[in-house]
């Protein structure tokens, strides 16, 4: 099979690097069988109807969200039990995210992993359907999905039937409310809350929506038990994720580390270059620091909310010493504030606003104050759209100037970048998709 | 109990009536729409009333919620609750 996913984990045996999800990959160019993937982790246990094992597992592993919010999951699946009327699951593999490439590579590689996930969770809430969504533009990760649940058809497995489904890929359209919007037959735009997800969903049934990644850790949880999975991590952050690492290093691509392994460490799985200064946490909604000052720091959300920070999607990119991060950053908000649902007014004229004030920076040509006029733009978009979009991108912008002070200041009194003395970098770096046709969200 | 201003964001559309008849409470940003202030004090309460029915979007909505339950609170459940 082709595919666009070519870059693997090299199977470091370095500090924090694990391989739990992606135990196989570095002997594997396509996704696993049914065959393999039983040879990998065994079968799943099956419980017997009614007992409550799956739901206390997961809580006693305190296993949390790895789709960017980090919310404990045992507590979203006790709300959906709660709910009336039988459940649904909604699988998320949206990755909008786009430095972000772990879940496209868990569902390229260990497809099988993601849907015993979905499987155990609909048993464990007691679901009547379950769904995957997948973005329209990868239909290469769509056949393999495809081509998984087949096999599983063959082979009697499940009992609900994962229904896969092909999404418009806006920045948006991975949010869950926007999920669940689409899969009622509206466009993959985020709604108003409440009602939320887990009290009013798809069919407006109580849904259960996780992230591919997350459903694999319950996959391995619902077979190895809690303390098992417990056994990598931390106190405070369990188990193992996924994380993205790009940029300025030698080996970018998707690393497997324990809970609570440094910044620092999982920048040196990929070999980053000496020089380089800042980096990107989290992705685009996420936040620029100076290496030196989060080096140290656990890339967990606890490890990085004194920083301001979090783990977001796992991304962590490193910002090449020859270039500017502020017209990283402006690309960066330009490519968000096209990427709004185009529903709130706050982000459809905030954030265009935000971005031409950072291009301005950035290119050293001030029409007026646009430092002073974005620190007040920056204050006041925060927290009022209906969805988080716009805190998003409002957050990655700040933390743009923060760390990027020197520069900023220097551009806005018209002087070049103190990067730019270091030599040019004109290609681009982070990458921004083409965004979709206007009226493509159905 | 207290009183409290809500607004769909995806409804309102900048009109900007609600501005102009609570100025105490919501305030326009650069764009015309508005930030409004944590909760309705009861002096305000008919005023707050009146901002509401002016709506031309019914955007604007007066809600009655527990005191701990603060539009950040909603916040932060609702970041907490997104998908993963």
């Amino acid at each position: 099979m082709s595919h666009a996913y070519e870059r693997l984990t090299p199977g470091s045996r370095r500090a924090g690097a694990a391989a739990r999800l992606t135990l196989g990959w570095q002997h594997a160019d396509r996704a696993a069988t049914l065959r393999e993937h039983y040879g990998r982790f065994g079968p799943p246990r099956r419980e017997p109807d009614g007992t409550p094992g799956l739901l206390d597992e997961v809580a006693a592993a305190r296993l949390t969200g790895r789709g960017g919010a980090g919310f404990p999951t045992a507590t979203k699946m006790r709300a959906v039990v709660g709910g009336r009327g039988p459940a649904v699951v909604v699988a998320n593999g949206m990755e909008s995210e786009p430095a972000s490439e772990k879940d496209q590579a868990l569902l390229a590689r260990a497809p099988h992993l993601v849907l015993d996930g979905i499987s155990a969770a609909a048993e464990a809430v007691g679901a009547a359907e379950a769904h995957i969504c997948l973005p329209r533009t990868r239909d290469w990760l769509v056949d393999c999905v495809l081509a998984a649940v087949a096999e599983r058809q063959r082979a009697g497995l499940d009992r609900i039937p994962v229904a896969v489904h092909e999404l418009p890929h806006h920045y948006v359209s991975s949010e869950e409310t926007a999920l669940v919007h689409w899969l009622n037959g509206g466009e993959a735009k985020p709604t108003t809350t409440p009602p939320r997800p887990f009290e009013r969903g798809v069919g407006k049934r109580p849904t259960l929506i996780d992230n591919v990644e997350t459903l694999a850790h319950l996959a391995l949880i619902a077979r190895y038990g809690a303390a098992w999975f417990r056994e990598a991590g931390t106190r405070e952050a369990s188990g193992t994720m996924l994380t993205t690492v790009t940029g300025a290093v030698s080996r970018p691509g998707v690393y497997e580390v324990e809970a609570g392994t440094s910044v620092g460490d999982i920048l040196e799985l990929a070999g980053p270059q000496p020089a380089a200064e800042a980096v990107l946490l989290g992705g685009y909604f996420g936040t620029w620091h100076d290496v030196a000052a989060v080096a140290d720091r656990p890339f967990t959300d606890a490890g990085l909310r004194p920083a301001g920070a979090g783990p977001g999607a796992g991304v962590l990119f490193v910002l090449p010493a020859q270039a500017c991060g502020l017209t990283e950053a402006a690309r960066i908000m330009r490519y968000l504030a096209s990427q709004g649902a185009q529903q709130c007014g706050p982000c459809i004229f905030g954030l265009p606003a935000i971005a031409d004030d950072l291009a301005q920076l950035a290119a050293g040509r001030p029409d007026g104050d646009p430092l002073s006029r974005m620190q007040r733009r920056l204050g006041v978009i925060s927290g009022r759209g209906a969805c988080r979009h716009p805190d998003g991108a409002v957050r990655m912008a700040a933390s743009a100037v923060r760390t990027f002070g020197a520069d900023a200041h220097a551009h806005a009194r018209r002087r070049p970048c103190l990067s730019a003395h270091r030599g040019r970098q004109q290609t681009a770096l982070l990458p921004v998709p083409r965004p979709l046709a206007e009226g493509d969200w159905r | 109990m207290t009183l409290k201003l809500q607004l769909d964001p995806i409804a309102c559309s900048g009109h900007g009536l609600c501005a102009d008849l609570l100025p105490e409470l919501i305030e326009l940003d650069e764009w015309g729409f508005p930030m409004l202030a944590d909760s309705v004090p009861p002096d305000l309460a008919a005023h707050a009333r009146r901002a509401v029915n002016a709506c031309p979007t019914l955007a604007l909505r007066l809600a009655r919620t527990r005191h701990e339950l603060t539009t950040r609170h909603q916040g932060a459940t609702r970041r907490r609750l997104r998908a993963g």
